[in-house]
């Protein structure tokens, strides 16, 4: 890397995250000023999102290719009272909080004690969701069965398509004033409604576009401190960028990265949605500039490589907004979830690795940055020095790329009812979520705890933890005859908690459709233009509401135990087994052996344990797909964590498979922590026996040694491996290359290890930015020796 | 039918081509020194053992067929190993054939000391030997293995005769097997039979530790494992001799 970009990185990387208020204070200011009675809400939502992009300080670096910053310079973050509001003990908290804190000064604060808090207080999307929420739903949430996605962040969830590279927002301005011409006053109720949409749709484009023009003016105050010549026309080159982009379609390589980064600050200063924003297909999207002006002589590959690793700069600068309390836990990352693909296929089903597949790789190696995250997609029609190259920089220890099967994607998106040109030009985006990119809103709602489900089982409706009757009776332990009946048990308790979870679902939707439309976002999601329809109220092609199922490996064991010792081979009676676990094990260590080290378990090809997964796996799929959600979609199911699986497991007892009090759950599809014995191809085996393709994403974690990979046949015999487990259908496969004692030592001496990315789940974080708690379940996940 | 197996590994990425499943067999008429395995030496009868080391051929295969998709899609197999495969040559044979029967690719990895007309009677369902060759002076493999190579490199002839596929292993013990005279009497065995492949297998100390925990008397205390330039500069002289030399397996 050059001078250049090695400072540029320096300056995002030594950055420390800041709030912030000038988002929060530019929006009050609006709305305190204008009387809100007068204007639809789509349009005081546009009208709003406008001023704050004409009125917040622009910041344009020395060095820069790229430009645009949410916040006032990298890493200083905004925050959206509009959803969730923090109070003055709340700023303080994340001041003060070791992990995940965002700097917090005196002004921040006095402008928040002075203006935000007395105008939001009560009129949050936080506050109207609370209000709207059942008992029941609270008392389950308590419990820590669920978790709620929106109750901090807006519903995002989704990924830019191929259309935003050729097409600038003027062309959007043509697009809504067509569909504005062909409302129908006659035949569609809604078409007064749709109006205020398009027009408030058509208030964000000027609001970006502004924005964009602002920073010409920046510039221009930057050429006057300049001398160098060199310099001054790099400047000029970026303002007659800007007098194209992003109005107009980029006609460049260079213009189309500075198009996609304004669309991307719109769409992160409009709201706060999951997973920030993401381009999706970019070695796809970027390919016909790169080629184009290759040919032309206007572009080298090394200028094209320095713009990308600017680009690739701008995300690392902006942190996932501050998370509080469970939504904290549940995400304890910096990360914003931008999930850059390479790789796949095209439109027509063939391979779609070009020369900028490999360039993009070379990026990611060389800049090693937390963000953006990025992930290759496999077909079984890309060729294997593709994988191999992805490969050789997973060796290096950095948790990147993870790795896709695209051929499954494609699957599962047609079982989803997708058009299969739709399904090719998608991929996975967040951790590991299918979607299809540019027209589908696959919001992710919640994770849901498996083994919490079974301790309420066990307790005949009763949560221990919180000391409430949660769920619904059915039957004492000494009732249940069979291990059947135990397991039907389970299943009407899993429905009665899904069913709370969906109408919750269902309510928070529409709080989101009336209060907060994201006019920005609908403009460049298909088909929120040409329905009229907000991308909240379910105006993209596709609506897909997920409830993210996690502890499978746990709760597989934990069944298995119960069929194995209770019902089986009668080891123990269902009582004793009980009474061990409320005393967490004490007195019973013999028991807990026998539970631990003599009990089939979840990871290791073995059939006896792995169909208890397959069963809790129907439960879940049966209880939740095709449920509808009130944008014309369905729910689905994924299997995935983040950092939920040590929330989950800090709520739960004691478990029937040895699992002491407080302990972390499995994570995503992985096996129990130390459970797998057989190596990493039983793993596979046992993962692959979930039906992957009825879901919309499952997450596997792999740990190798260095060693593994330090040959060329070595690295072979992986890319095998994986190939030999997306023809199984799998998903999705990340691998951690690094050795226990490695860790350890990072934990012992933060201060020498701050570069040391780890995997978590689904995204890489420093590792000594993780809890000790995380830090030492990365350590415990079973590590493959070199054989 | 059943076999004792001490271990089944998979993911076996070292021992023959693709990605394989090897299988461990229990017993070794062989007592050499440096033994990594001593654990593995002892041949126990059926009734001694756990339930869980002793297989029927069908039992064998089930854990075979798991690895298939791993097995086809890299193009590896099943090795066997131990100890010495051979020792429960009636097991190894139904298992070969039932392998072959299905198109598994078959790997043995054996100390070549094996009885002549069993060898013959499995022969035809072997793909590929790993074939270790310690010592070509007669007397000094007696001292250190504890018998005699006639066998050995007679059987090793017999197997090349029948067009097998071989690939000498070659474990590089220091003080041992490390001499000027023993290299160039491999190189040289190996040039008359036209093998080229050869395996250096560089002496670990990890087995120490199993030989304090089986009370098993080790030989080797106080002897030095080389440095990686020391083995590559013996990988060097099989280079230099024309042949495909690799360090490890």
């Amino acid at each position: 890397m050059n001078e250049r970009i090695e400072y540029l990185r320096d300056k995002s990387t030594f950055s420390e995250p800041y709030i912030t208020h000038q988002r929060a204070e530019l929006l009050t200011d609006f709305y305190m000023q204008s009387s809100e009675t007068e204007l639809s809400v789509p349009v005081s939502r546009a009208m709003a999102f406008k001023h704050v992009m004409e009125n917040k300080k622009i910041c344009v670096m020395r060095g820069e290719l790229i430009v645009g910053e949410r916040g006032k310079f990298p890493k200083s973050t905004p925050t959206y009272p509009e959803i969730c509001l923090h109070e003055l003990e709340d700023l303080q908290g994340l001041n003060d909080r070791e992990k995940q804190y965002f700097i917090v000064d005196e002004e921040t604060k006095k402008v928040y004690k002075e203006k935000i808090i007395p105008y939001w207080r009560g009129r949050t999307i936080r506050d109207r969701i609370m209000n709207e929420l059942s008992e029941e739903w609270k008392n389950a949430y308590a419990a820590g069965v669920f978790t709620e996605f929106q109750e901090q962040r807006a519903p995002g969830h989704t990924v830019l398509g191929k259309k935003m590279f050729s097409n600038g927002f003027n062309d959007l301005k043509n697009e809504i004033d067509e569909a504005i011409q062909n409302l129908d006053y006659q035949y569609d109720p809604k078409a007064l409604d749709k109006k205020e949409e398009l027009k408030a749709m058509k208030i964000a484009c000027d609001a970006i576009i502004a924005f964009a023009k602002r920073h010409i003016t920046k510039i221009e105050s930057r050429i006057n401190e300049e001398s160098d010549a060199a310099k001054i026309a790099e400047w000029e080159q970026m303002i007659e960028n800007l007098k194209v982009i992003p109005a107009e379609a980029p006609q460049t390589f260079w213009q189309a990265l500075q198009h996609y980064w304004f669309i991307h600050q719109g769409v992160i200063t409009e709201l706060n949605p999951w997973d920030s924003f993401n381009p999706g297909r970019l070695d796809q999207h970027l390919y016909p500039f790169y080629k184009r002006e290759l040919e032309a002589g206007s572009l080298t590959k090394e200028r094209a490589k320095e713009l990308l690793m600017a680009f690739w700069i701008k995300f690392n600068n902006h942190p996932a907004p501050p998370k509080m309390g469970v939504t904290l836990k549940e995400s304890s990352t910096y990360t914003d979830f931008s999930l850059i693909n390479v790789g796949g296929v095209l439109e027509d089903g063939s391979d779609a690795v070009n020369e900028l597949s490999y360039l993009i790789l070379d990026v990611i190696e060389e800049m090693r940055l937390l963000q953006p995250s990025s992930m290759v997609q496999l077909s079984k029609k890309n060729p294997d020095r593709f994988i191999k190259r992805a490969l050789k920089i997973i060796k290096t220890g950095f948790g990147q790329p993870s790795i896709f099967n695209t051929d499954a994607i494609i699957q599962e998106l047609l079982r989803q009812g997708k058009d299969i040109i739709d399904a090719r030009n998608g991929g996975a985006s967040g951790c590991v979520e299918a979607g299809a990119f540019g027209m589908e809103s696959y919001i992710l709602t919640g994770y849901f705890n498996l083994p919490k489900v079974l301790e309420v089982t066990l307790n005949n409706g009763f949560d221990p933890r919180t000391e409430k009757m949660i769920g619904i009776q059915t039957g004492d332990l000494n009732s249940f005859k069979t291990f059947e009946e135990f397991m039907n048990a389970y299943e009407k308790q899993l429905k009665h908690f899904i069913d709370i979870k969906v109408n919750g679902n269902n309510i928070i939707e529409r709080v989101y459709a009336k209060y907060m439309p994201a006019p920005f976002m609908s403009l460049v999601i298909d088909d929120c233009i040409k329905n009229g329809t907000d991308y909240n109220a379910g105006g993209a092609r596709y609506n897909t509401s997920y409830i993210q199922g996690v502890g499978l490996g746990s709760i597989t064991d934990e069944f298995t135990a119960i069929r194995y010792h209770v019902f089986d081979q009668r080891t123990f009676l269902f009582e004793e087994l009980k009474n061990a676990i409320d005393r967490n094990f004490e007195g019973f260590e013999n028991m807990r052996d026998v539970l631990i080290n003599k009990t089939p378990k979840y990871g290791n090809d073995d059939d006896y344990a792995d169909d208890q997964m397959r069963k809790v796996f129907e439960m879940y799929f049966n209880a939740v797909d095709g449920r509808p959600n009130t944008k014309g979609g369905y729910h689905r199911i994924n299997l995935l964590p983040t950092t939920s699986h040590m929330y989950f497991g800090s709520v739960l007892g004691a478990m029937p498979d040895g699992r002491k009090a407080g302990i972390p759950l499995s994570e995503g599809i992985s096996p129990v922590q130390g459970a797998d014995r057989n190596g990493p191809t039983s793993v596979l085996k046992s993962a692959a026996k979930i039906d992957h393709i009825r879901t919309g994403g499952t997450l596997l974690n792999q740990k190798f040694t260095p060693d593994f990979m330090s040959t060329e046949e070595g690295i072979d015999k992986v890319a095998r491996l994986i190939r030999s487990y997306f023809r199984l259908d799998g998903h999705h496969i990340q691998f951690n290359v690094l050795t226990a004692d490695m860790l350890r030592k990072a934990q012992e001496n933060p201060e020498e290890h701050k570069d040391l990315i780890v995997r978590v789940a689904g995204y890489s974080d420093y590792f000594v930015d993780l809890t000790e708690e995380l830090q030492n379940e990365i350590i415990r996940r079973t590590e493959h020796e070199k054989v | 039918m059943r076999g004792v197996i001490s271990n089944i590994q998979r993911f076996s990425i070292h021992d023959g081509p693709g990605i394989r499943l090897t299988v461990f067999f229990q017993g070794c008429p062989l007592d050499c020194w440096w033994c990594h395995n001593p654990e593995n030496i002892p041949y126990g009868s059926i009734e001694d053992c756990d339930l869980k080391t002793v297989y029927t051929p069908e039992q064998l295969m089930t854990e075979i067929r798991k690895e298939l998709v791993f097995i086809d899609e890299s193009g590896g197999g099943v090795t066997f190993s131990g100890g010495e495969p051979f020792m429960q040559g009636k097991f190894l044979a139904q298992v070969l054939s039932l392998c072959k029967a299905e198109e598994i690719h078959t790997t043995v990895d054996t100390s070549g000391y094996v009885n002549e007309d069993l060898l013959n009677s499995m022969i035809q369902n072997i793909d590929l030997f790993l074939y270790d060759i310690k010592i070509v002076d007669a007397d000094l493999h007696k001292k250190y293995t504890g018998i005699k190579n006639e066998v050995i490199i007679n059987n090793l002839q017999r197997i090349v005769e029948g067009s097998k596929k071989v690939i000498i292993r070659f474990p590089l013990i220091p003080e041992i097997t490390d001499t000027e005279q023993n290299i160039r009497d491999v190189i040289a065995l190996m040039k008359s039979l036209q093998l080229k492949d050869i395996n250096i297998l560089p002496y670990h100390r990890i087995a120490e530790k199993k030989y304090d925990k089986y009370g098993c008397f080790n030989r080797m205390k106080g002897i030095k494992q080389h440095t990686q330039e020391e083995v590559e500069k013996y990988e060097l002289c099989f280079k230099n001799a024309g042949l495909n030399a690799k360090i490890g397996g």
